[in-house]
Formats: C-alpha cells, structure tokens, sequence
C-alpha cells in the first residue's frame, strides 16, 4: 500500500510523444482487428466499427448523443462528489478510532458484499423513480470502497510527523494541510481511479431501470430494437469521456501529488 | 523572550514505566530523576541505549504526560523545539517551506529563512524536496527549522547520528556557530563522548536497569577549545576514567 503509484510512475517517465504513439498504435490495431472480424462474421449482430462510427455521427447530428451523455456525466460527477466526501470521512474516522473501527468493520464488509442491483432496486422502492433515489444509490454502492481505502491510509498517518507538528505549533489548520492531506493524497488518489470506472457503470444501470434520460436509458431503449450499432456507438462514446477524464484531470492531479517523490 | 528563561528548567521524574504488554512485564524506564538546568546551558544526557535519554526528551518536550512527576519549563509560554534523531522534514514539501511551516503566518522571521539556509550551507536549495537531498543536508535543514524559531529551550535527541565523521564534525561545528550566535538552553541526547564533551556545558549520565543519574560533571572548556581535538580528548579522559 506505501508505494501505490510505483507502476504508472514508471510508465509516466517517458516521453508524452511516445506514450501517445503506443495508444494510438494501440487503438488502430484494435479497430482493425474488430473491422477484420465482423468482415468474416458477416452478423448484422456485429457491426463493424465503421457502421458504429456513422451511427455515432448520425446520433451525434440530431443532439442525442450529447443529451444524453451529459445527463449520464452529470449524474456521475454528483454521485462521485457525494461518494468521495462521504466515503473519506468515514474512512478517517475509522482509521483515527479504534473503537469506531471495531465496531463498524462488519458494516462495511456488509455493504461492500452488498450487490449493486440490490441498492438501486431498494432505493427505488423506498424513494421513488426520482433524481435523488437515482444518485443516493450509486453513491451507497461506492462510499465503502472509499471508506475502506482511505481508512488503510489514516491508519498508517505517521505519528513522527505528527508529533513535529504538535512541537513547531502547527495548529489544527496547517497540519490537516501540510502534514494529514498530503499523507492521505495517494489513497484519495487510488480511490477517486477505481471509483470513477465504477461509478459510471452503475450509473447505466440505474438510468436503465428508473430514468428516462442518460445513456443507460438510450442502452436499453436500442436493446429493445436489438440495434447493436446504436449500443456500441453510446458505449464507444462514453469510454472516451471516461478516458478524457482520467488523463486530463486525474493523471496530472497525480503528477502534481507525486512530484516531491526521488 | 530573553525574561521567560530567566528562571531554571526544572525536570522531576519520580517514575516512568510503560505497562505491561502481552508477554512482558511493565518495564520501569525511569526512576527518582531530578534536574535543574540553568537558562542557556547546554546540557548533554548521555547513556547506553535503553537508559531513557529519549524517554526524558518526550518528557520534557510534553509529547509525553503519562508518567509521575512535574516538568516547569520556568516560564507560562516557553517556546520548546525539537530537533528529532531523524529529520523530520515534510517530503512533500521543499525544504524552504519546511522552514517557514515552524513559523507563525506573518511572522517577520519568514524574511531569514534564506539568512539561515546559508548559515547551515544550503545556499540556493531552499526549493527542493528533502528526499533527494542527503541525510547530513536534511539534518543541516532540520537544524535550521530549529534555530529560525528562536526556542527558549532546544531539544536534541541524537541529531547527528549515522553521518560520516567528517560530516558530523562538520555539523557539530556548525551547532556550536549557531549557539554562540545565540545561547539558549539546550537539552542533547548522545552517545558519543567526544560530542558530548566538545558541546556541553553540563554532562549527565544516565544508566542502569531503571535508569537515573549516575553522574554529573561540568566540563571545562572555551568555546575556542572546542574546536580543538587534543583538548577536547584531554577532557574527556578526565570526565569518562574509569567509567
């Protein structure tokens, strides 16, 4: 757990220009292998992607595409605030107190084992089809894989440190900034990565049973026409997003946090 | 400031034990301790490993309050610091801001910080980060996060141990600059008798199984004969027979 960011340090060395033509040497391979196997399949089950690319394009024109993902986005980005606020405090707590810790352990194992599809369905039957209902149960499934992260982090905040701070007079402010956050970044870190790819999957799948906008909405819409194209296209789309994310904004967070290290 | 310290440190330590834990039984580490230590004299606590100097420190810094016994650091707001057996220093933050962290926001010293950073020979690496410094230069920026704050009394537990010789001397030399600069009481842990000897005004060694004083000597030197090997060794021969 020390050296959590050991492997995209490594890899993060080299050039930006070489790092990109690996991705797209990468992608470009994917897509041909895909193109070369729905040429032999022959399947109007599996459309090549340049057939996915032009209903891409023909969602994109008439403004669905863009709807839509902007209401599934904005829907992550709540539920992932909410996740991460929730899910840290909770951590720090119970990495700070051993009685709370003991206590709620099994809590935690209980909702960390506790399936997805079970939050959504509950939070609909007791809230209603509503907003809230939809991002209360997406947050309920990430907040203890952030509680437990964080919580290996406050357990391990070292008491060296701490106790320099309590003899230079700190003071509560300057050592939560300098001394208890910059100690925790790397789990905030590890946590925010894993919790965005998971947030935004449940996301789908509450939009699919409860909303009537979002991506999961329009997934499930094409499923009832069987119009694979129309499913990929979406989910195309969205992993783009999703990458946009990770390297414009949680990469160079990361960059930032790691920057003392040798 | 100067008017805090006009009245002696006073340490009394009637006992100090950490309990018991699974297999072991309470261990006394402390017993029937009772110092007083005259404003800015540099007093150095030596002793095997396990006698209790670092215990004492803890004690007297106040990390430490589950023992029985009193501590008046002979003023109501006297300013302590530390400087730790390991640095200490933030890693993620450069050694200039681990400097300007000791000191209260606003406050005019923030101005002396690079004054200071040369009188420890760290000219122009204020904006590095400690770890890819070397431990003598992370020791040399500790020293200087100890002194910008002007203690009233400095603590010291080891601060120079596992340097090369050179280095150490090197920094010894240097702590002896920075005190002549500016005497203020000063409390040193070691267990080097050479260190003990060249920088201390007052010896106290400490040993045995629940540890107390077992000597008390005044060494006798000048600041200038400090510096000075032959003299250093002559007295410590004279401090250490026999023991």
């Amino acid at each position: 757990m020390q050296r959590l960011n050991t492997a995209p340090r490594a890899r993060s060395d080299q050039p930006l220009s070489v790092r990109l033509a690996w991705a797209i040497g990468s992608i470009l391979g994917f897509l041909l292998f895909w193109e070369v196997l729905a040429l032999l399949l022959q399947h109007r089950h599996f459309p090549p992607p340049t057939v996915v690319f032009a209903a891409m394009m023909r969602e994109f024109a008439s403004g669905e595409l863009t709807f839509h993902i902007a209401m599934t986005l904005y829907r992550v980005v709540i539920a992932f605030v909410v996740a991460m606020l929730i899910g840290s405090s909770i951590g720090i707590l119970l990495g700070r107190n051993a009685r709370a810790d003991n206590f709620f352990d099994t809590w935690l194992i209980l909702f960390l084992n506790l399936p997805a599809l079970v939050v959504i369905i509950l939070c609909y039957v007791w809230f209603g089809r509503t907003e809230v209902a939809a991002i209360t149960a997406v947050a309920v499934n990430k907040i203890p894989n952030v509680a437990v992260t964080v919580r290996e982090g406050a357990r391990s905040l070292s008491r060296d440190l701490a106790e320099m701070a309590h003899m230079y007079r700190f003071g509560w402010w300057k050592t939560l900034r300098h001394v208890t956050l910059p100690q925790l970044a790397p789990f905030f870190l590890a946590s925010a990565r894993t919790g965005l790819s998971l947030v935004w999957k449940i996301v789908l799948v509450v939009e699919l049973l409860g909303r009537s906008d979002g991506v999961g909405f329009q997934l499930g819409t094409y499923f009832q026409m069987f119009d694979v194209s129309m499913i990929l296209a979406y989910a195309l789309a969205f992993i783009v997003i999703v990458q946009l994310i990770e390297f414009g904004i949680l990469q160079p967070i990361a960059a930032r946090v790691n920057r003392w290290r040798r | 400031m100067s008017d805090v310290t006009s009245r002696p440190l006073k340490i009394r330590v009637a006992r100090k034990s950490y309990p018991a834990v699974a297999g072991r039984d309470e261990q006394v580490v402390l017993k029937d301790i009772s110092i007083d230590i005259e404003p800015r004299s540099f007093v150095v606590l030596t002793g095997p490993s396990g006698s209790g100097k670092s215990t004492l420190l803890n004690i007297v810094a106040g990390l430490d309050q589950d023992y029985e016994g009193e501590v008046d650091l002979g003023g109501p707001d006297v300013n302590i610091g530390y400087i730790f057996q390991s640095p200490r220093l933030l890693p993620w933050r450069t050694v200039g801001e681990n400097i300007a962290l000791a000191l209260p926001d606003g406050d005019s010293r923030h101005d002396r910080i690079e004054e200071m950073l040369r009188h420890v020979g760290l000219d122009g690496f204020s904006s590095q980060y400690p770890e890819r410094l070397s431990l003598g230069m992370q020791r040399r920026a500790a020293l200087a996060r100890g002194f910008i704050t002007e203690p009233d009394v400095l603590l010291m537990d080891e601060p120079f141990v596992s340097l090369d010789d050179p280095t150490a001397q090197g920094l010894r030399e240097l702590l002896i600059g920075l005190w002549n600069r500016r005497p203020t009481t000063v409390i040193f842990i070691t267990h080097d008798r050479t260190e003990a000897v060249m920088l201390g005004t007052r010896i106290l060694r400490l040993s045995g199984a629940n540890a107390t004083i077992v000597q008390e000597e005044t060494v006798r030197l000048s600041p200038s004969e400090r510096t000075d090997r032959d003299k250093v060794r002559a007295e410590q021969n004279r401090i250490f027979e026999g023991t």
